[in-house]
């Protein structure tokens, strides 16, 4: 029983990490109506960011934290100019069908530069033990800056004036247009800041699993599962979604081989779209 | 349809991809056609969802690799004969792909897009575990199936008969349907789902319909395919390359027309064949479908009919 209780904590850890990846998909689909397929390549750019980072200049993998933000940023930026800004107000099919080009390339580069090789980085740090179960210190130290992300991401959206003009894009982007908000700048901002949560939440799950340049396939559907759990376009309820993804996990983990919790996850994805389309913790659309 | 000029080119085309091989015996030609039949007949089955419904389905492959499973698992626990395997995975998967569409084509645009890439890792997941159809390892077949064909020699000239088959019977059902009432639905709601409700037409069963329908030819060419390598195993059968190629080829065609699905399919399939004999560029042919795939959809969104159409506006009567 200790057991499974241990496992759905362990599993609330990594569920906070999945919530801040599935923000930054939901962040931009909550802007301008665009789902990033990029954002698995994003997850693993953050993750490979991570391992050259902390290898090559031999510093704590934490450290890399905020070069891996700032990077991110800017590849969403050129991600906007290249492949988005001419997609926007565009049937959906075709964006897709962009970031799905650009999303094959980078998967297509990184495999012929590392292969489908498995790379893991060490990660030190004292873990938590509560009576016989011991919680490692990598979940518990990724959670929590997760959160506090989170947190700074709620702080920018409502209290800055960015933040402020972007949420006003997102409810109506003419309307924000026409009170001298301008949109173009914003949108960019809105998918390098997407991005940037994509690469942080790789490099965060980079310190807790290892992973291949494929990984990024299994982790977008996670953030798609969360997004659609929390609902379309809303951060608060991607970062409960991941959580209630994380418990899904953390109590299906000893009963369920590992290999089988992606079929899982999929059954529950199909369920949720079909019974609940605007996301079980959705308010009201546009709720950015 | 059989008075129409159109007709006569997809015979004309299932005529020359036929004899071209037999002509001379040309096994390395008939290779190549083979490729091209697999991709014609990929994109012209995606091209109903893509083109026609305006849904993008990003699990294709899925049809194909289920095919594929459910005919060699046939073949080999069952000892069945190729013809009824093939049939069975191609109804077989047809129906499931029905139920599941029922299902999440209720769906609307991006929505749907992300649950067909679900899929695919769902049912990779699925097969990976599923011990009957030898999990991640997969099936092997024993050449000896090959036996009643006539050997492995003849065996492979039948299989190439049974691909072109399935790529012309691929382009038929796609003329067919685009020129039924059926796909004026399927159109319609491509432009406009609500209008298209509004104005009477059954949407969601009209979307898992095509999602159906679009399912059964790649069945039976997954089953085609494995049988001829006599091997199956998860990451072949549900490699995310080959649905990607079929929505490039859609793209880089012309989605919604059939001549430039299938022109498409032909010229991806020689550029490929030539990039790849390349060193350099065999590793980087993913690279190389995603920069075609992002400058067609940034540029040039109709494609290659889309061009002749605007240059050559009286072929629009013509080439569907």
């Amino acid at each position: 029983m200790l057991g499974i209780l241990a496992s759905i904590i362990d599993g609330l850890l990594v569920g906070l990490v999945y919530g801040l990846a599935a923000m930054g998909l939901t962040l931009i689909w909550g802007v301008m109506d665009v789902i990033n397929l990029t954002h698995g390549a994003m997850i693993v750019a953050g993750m490979f960011a991570l391992y050259l980072l902390a290898s090559a200049l031999g510093i704590s993998p934490y450290l890399t934290l905020p070069p891996v933000m700032i990077g991110g940023f800017f590849v969403g930026v050129a991600l906007y100019w290249i492949a988005i800004h001419r997609m926007v107000g565009r049937p959906p099919l075709m964006s897709l069908l962009s970031t799905f080009a650009v999303n094959l390339v980078l998967i297509g580069v990184g495999t012929a530069v590392w292969g489908t090789a498995l790379f893991n980085v060490e990660v030190s740090l004292p873990g938590v033990s509560i009576g016989r179960y011991t919680f490692p210190g990598a979940h518990i130290l990724a959670a929590v800056l997760a959160a506090v992300i989170a947190g700074v991401l709620y702080m920018f959206l409502h209290w800055t004036r960015t933040g402020k003009a972007l949420r006003a894009v997102a409810n109506n982007r003419e309307a924000a247009e026409l009170v001298g908000i301008p949109t173009t700048r914003l949108l960019a901002v809105a998918v390098g800041t997407g991005v940037a949560l994509a690469g942080v939440s790789g490099m965060l799950i980079g310190t807790l699993f290892p992973f291949t340049v494929l990984s990024g396939d299994g982790y977008q559907l996670k953030s798609f599962i969360v997004t659609v759990l929390g609902g379309f376009g809303n951060p608060v309820g991607a970062l409960m979604g991941g959580v209630a993804l994380g418990l899904l996990e953390g109590a299906v983990t000893p009963f369920v081989p590992v290999s089988w919790t992606l079929v899982i996850e999929f059954a529950l994805f199909v369920l949720v779209l079909i019974a609940f389309p605007g996301g079980i913790f959705a308010s009201r659309r546009g709720a950015l | 349809m059989v008075r129409r000029p159109f007709f006569w080119i997809i015979a004309l085309a299932i005529a020359v991809f036929a004899a071209a091989p037999v002509v001379g015996n040309d096994v390395q030609l008939r290779e190549s056609l083979a490729l091209a039949c697999v991709y014609i007949t990929l994109a012209s089955n995606l091209n109903l969802m893509l083109g026609y419904a305006g849904y993008i389905n990003f699990g294709s492959i899925v049809f194909f690799g289920l095919g594929g499973y459910i005919c060699i698992w046939l073949v080999d626990s069952y000892g069945a004969p190729l013809a009824l395997s093939l049939i069975a995975a191609g109804i077989g998967v047809s129906a499931l792909s029905l139920v599941f569409g029922l299902g999440i084509l209720r769906l609307r645009g991006p929505f749907f897009a992300l649950s067909t890439i679900g899929i695919v890792e769902g049912v990779q997941a699925f097969v990976e575990n599923f011990t009957p159809w030898g999990g991640s390892s997969g099936i092997y077949i024993s050449p000896q199936v090959f036996a009643p064909l006539g050997g492995p020699a003849r065996a492979l000239w039948v299989i190439y008969f049974l691909l072109v088959a399935a790529m012309g019977l691929s382009l038929y059902l796609s003329y067919a349907i685009k020129t039924s009432k059926f796909g004026l639905g399927l159109i319609a709601i491509g432009q406009n789902e609500d209008a298209a409700a509004i104005l009477g037409v059954p949407t969601p069963r009209y979307k898992a319909l095509a999602y159906s329908a679009s399912a059964f030819l790649p069945a039976i060419t997954g089953g085609l395919y494995f049988f001829k390598g006599a091997f199956i195993q998860p990451s072949d059968a549900f490699d995310l390359t080959l649905s990607t190629e079929a929505i490039v080829i859609c793209m880089l065609g012309g989605q919604g027309t059939v001549t430039g699905v299938a022109l498409g399919a032909y010229l991806y399939e020689e550029l490929r064949g030539y990039l790849l004999t390349t060193a350099t560029f065999s590793n980087f042919q993913l690279v190389i479908a995603g920069a075609l795939l992002l400058v067609i959809v940034l540029f040039f969104p109709s494609g290659l009919m889309g061009w002749v159409y605007s240059r050559f506006p009286r072929a629009k009567r013509v080439l569907e």
